[in-house]
């Protein structure tokens, strides 16, 4: 499957793969409204982490053994079992926040406008994510991971 | 403690309607000028410490910053400009020595401009280059007075004279001296790898050669400077070739200094001198006070690579420029490089930098006609730096006499350099030239030796097709071709010292 690999060697903490998520997963698509009318109600699936001059770029890892899989209880979350996607469903969705609890990576948040969890769905409906394509220093790439 | 008179050199105008607040030009700025304003929720600015590099500007999503400069409204005057009186209010509050960096950013400064090229016409025939093969290969070394053969019992030939060693470059182009320390571990890797990646060659600077880069040894010109760092046999033997670095085009006459604070594990293993140590180059080289000197520095180089590697000897553009390459060609230089008053710098005095040396355009002339009325122009090559902006500069240097040229402000530019001409304060907000493991991560060397891989590739065809439209099909057949050049704007005595006719002549 296709995974985001982030090099923390050139990530220099711009967060414009913040911006640029928060942007993909708007309703307008674009910067300005989605920053001016949407901000807040919908996060970034990406984050940033940063400590003194290292800083790196986290999202779904996409797990072969998902622990947000094990502990949804309506199904929302699952993994594709040809592509090892991991996708979620909103509509399945309740909000328990189980997910985020159990992520080791933090990797899921909360997306207040439907109550429901927020994760990394590799920009499947563009193609390219958006974080990737974004990235001024190809501090994210995406890779082929033949596993 | 007393007003501060410097004015703001630049104005940051953001635009409101499209700020995001998303802040990337917080994390950006290292000197900063942009912060984030909790309790307003808005971003804010100190433009005071703004330095123009355009790192914000670039970087913001939404186009919101505008970077200008702002001279500050001192009443016209056309002798006081406000560039004089801000730097003497600098120097007033300080007491210090005025630094700038980057090459000479006064107004005239280039003669390039006032030498036009010639293109073939109904009586010749000019050649197109992607369809004609067009050779730029180009060798660097010492070249024999006369070629001998010798012929075996079949009157097959083979060579009898011995060659001198020789660099292989497959463009006249190769990257300036740039020391690791004046730039980035990641500038230096990405200039290292380019060259090898062209096939011509990037200059160590007199920092030494970490050996991390020591499988660019093939690529790179090492060089012997007056602080001697990083010299060893090894670094000798890893490189293509040595180079004595006598003299630089941004500060001739003066040495260097890189502070202690940007000498860290690293640098200190490739400088070979304690973390945290002044770097500082000596201005001469203690044990080079004659020719006699530094014929016998050449030698020892020359002794300890086995007289496998051309050296070089590298001095600043001056006044006797042509009598002092004459006494290093006849020192045994395979290569002379001529640095002119253009060439950068990471950090010069102001002064120096835009008032001593002269420019390459006449140094270069003066070498190569000084050479050949000697009649050892072969025994060298020639090559000239300082301030090469485009291929056109680099065609007219060649057909003024030049072997190759180097190019160091360019290649920076092309790793994203915006000339903010702050190298000196060690916060380059590129990535470039500091040593901040902040800011260094900036410069992704896949991305940078990309680009300057573009930029030979680029450059190169445009010396192809010029060099297709005067009918030439080798450069070799530029080289000191001066009957291809003409002068505009320039005085009689410019153009017998630079040996070229006037336009229409």
């Amino acid at each position: 499957m296709k995974r985001i690999v982030a090099k923390e060697e050139y990530c220099m903490n711009c967060r414009l793969c913040e911006v640029h998520c928060l942007v993909s997963h708007s309703r307008s698509k674009d910067l300005i409204k989605a920053f001016r009318q949407e901000r807040g109600e919908i996060v970034p699936r990406i984050t940033v982490e940063r400590l003194g001059a290292v800083s790196f770029a986290v999202q779904c890892r996409h797990c072969d053994e998902p622990a947000c899989v094990e502990a949804c209880m309506t199904g929302a979350l699952s993994r594709d079992p040809v592509t090892g996607e991991v996708t979620h469903d909103p509509q399945r969705c309740v909000g328990c926040w189980m997910c985020v609890m159990v992520c080791p990576t933090g990797a899921i948040r909360r997306d207040k406008s439907g109550h429901v969890a927020a994760k990394c769905d590799l920009c499947l409906e563009t193609g390219t994510p958006a974080c990737v394509a974004n990235c001024p220093n190809e501090a994210l790439v995406i890779e082929e991971d033949n596993d | 403690m007393s007003k501060r008179l410097v004015q703001a050199e630049f104005n940051v105008e953001r635009d409101p309607e499209r700020c995001i607040q998303c802040q990337v030009c917080v994390r950006q700025c290292s000197n900063q000028v942009h912060a984030y304003d909790e309790e307003a929720e808005q971003v804010t600015c100190d433009e005071a410490s703004c330095v123009g590099c355009q790192r914000c500007a670039t970087l913001c999503p939404t186009g919101a910053i505008t970077i200008k400069k702002a001279p500050p409204d001192f009443a016209p005057d056309n002798n006081w400009t406000s560039d004089v009186i801000q730097n003497i209010y600098r120097q007033a509050e300080t007491g210090g020595v005025l630094l700038s960096a980057m090459g000479n950013d006064t107004a005239k400064t280039s003669w390039w401009d006032n030498i036009l090229l010639n293109a073939s016409q109904v009586t010749n025939p000019s050649i197109d280059p992607l369809r004609e093969p067009m050779e730029l290969t180009t060798f660097l070394g010492a070249k024999p007075n006369a070629v001998e053969l010798s012929f075996d019992d079949q009157g097959g030939p083979s060579l009898a004279t011995k060659l001198a060693p020789q660099l292989v470059l497959s463009t006249p182009i190769m990257f300036s001296a740039m020391s690791y320390g004046a730039i980035s571990y990641n500038a230096f890797e990405s200039l290292a790898r380019a060259a090898g990646q062209y096939g011509t060659f990037a200059n160590s600077g007199e920092g030494g050669l970490h050996k991390d880069f020591w499988p660019h040894g093939p690529n790179m010109i090492v060089q012997v400077a007056s602080g001697r760092f990083g010299v060893d046999i090894d670094y000798l033997k890893v490189a293509a070739a040595v180079e004595i670095k006598i003299g630089q085009g941004a500060k001739p006459g003066i040495g260097g200094h890189l502070p202690g604070e940007k000498v860290d594990e690293r640098i200190s293993q490739t400088r070979m001198i304690p973390v945290g140590s002044d770097a500082i180059s000596p201005a001469p080289h203690h044990d080079i006070y004659s020719i006699e000197d530094l014929r016998q520095l050449i030698y020892s180089l020359k002794e300890a690579t086995r007289y496998q590697k051309p050296i070089s000897v590298k001095i600043a553009a001056v006044h006797n420029v042509a009598a002092i390459a004459s006494g290093i060609v006849r020192a045994g230089a395979d290569i002379v490089a001529i640095d002119g008053y253009k060439g950068g710098t990471g950090a010069a005095p102001t002064m120096i930098r835009n008032n001593v040396g002269i420019p390459i355009e006449f140094a270069l002339a003066a070498v190569d006609d000084r050479l050949r009325q000697e009649g050892i122009r072969n025994q060298a090559s020639v090559v000239a730096c300082g301030g090469f902006r485009s291929s056109a500069d680099v065609v007219k240097a060649i057909a003024l006499g030049a072997d190759a040229v180097y190019i160091g402000t360019a290649a920076l530019v092309a790793l994203g350099c915006h000339l903010c001409q702050k190298c000196y304060t060690g916060k380059c907000n590129w990535g470039i030239a500091t040593q901040d493991p902040y800011l260094t991560r900036r410069l992704n060397p896949d991305i940078g030796a990309r680009r300057l891989v573009n930029l030979l590739r680029g450059w190169s065809h445009e010396i192809k097709e010029m060099m297709g439209g005067m009918g030439i099909n080798a450069i070799e057949s530029l080289r000191g071709n001066r009957e291809h050049l003409r002068g505009v704007g320039l005085s009689d005595r410019e153009l017998s010292i630079l040996g070229i006719k006037a336009a229409g002549e």
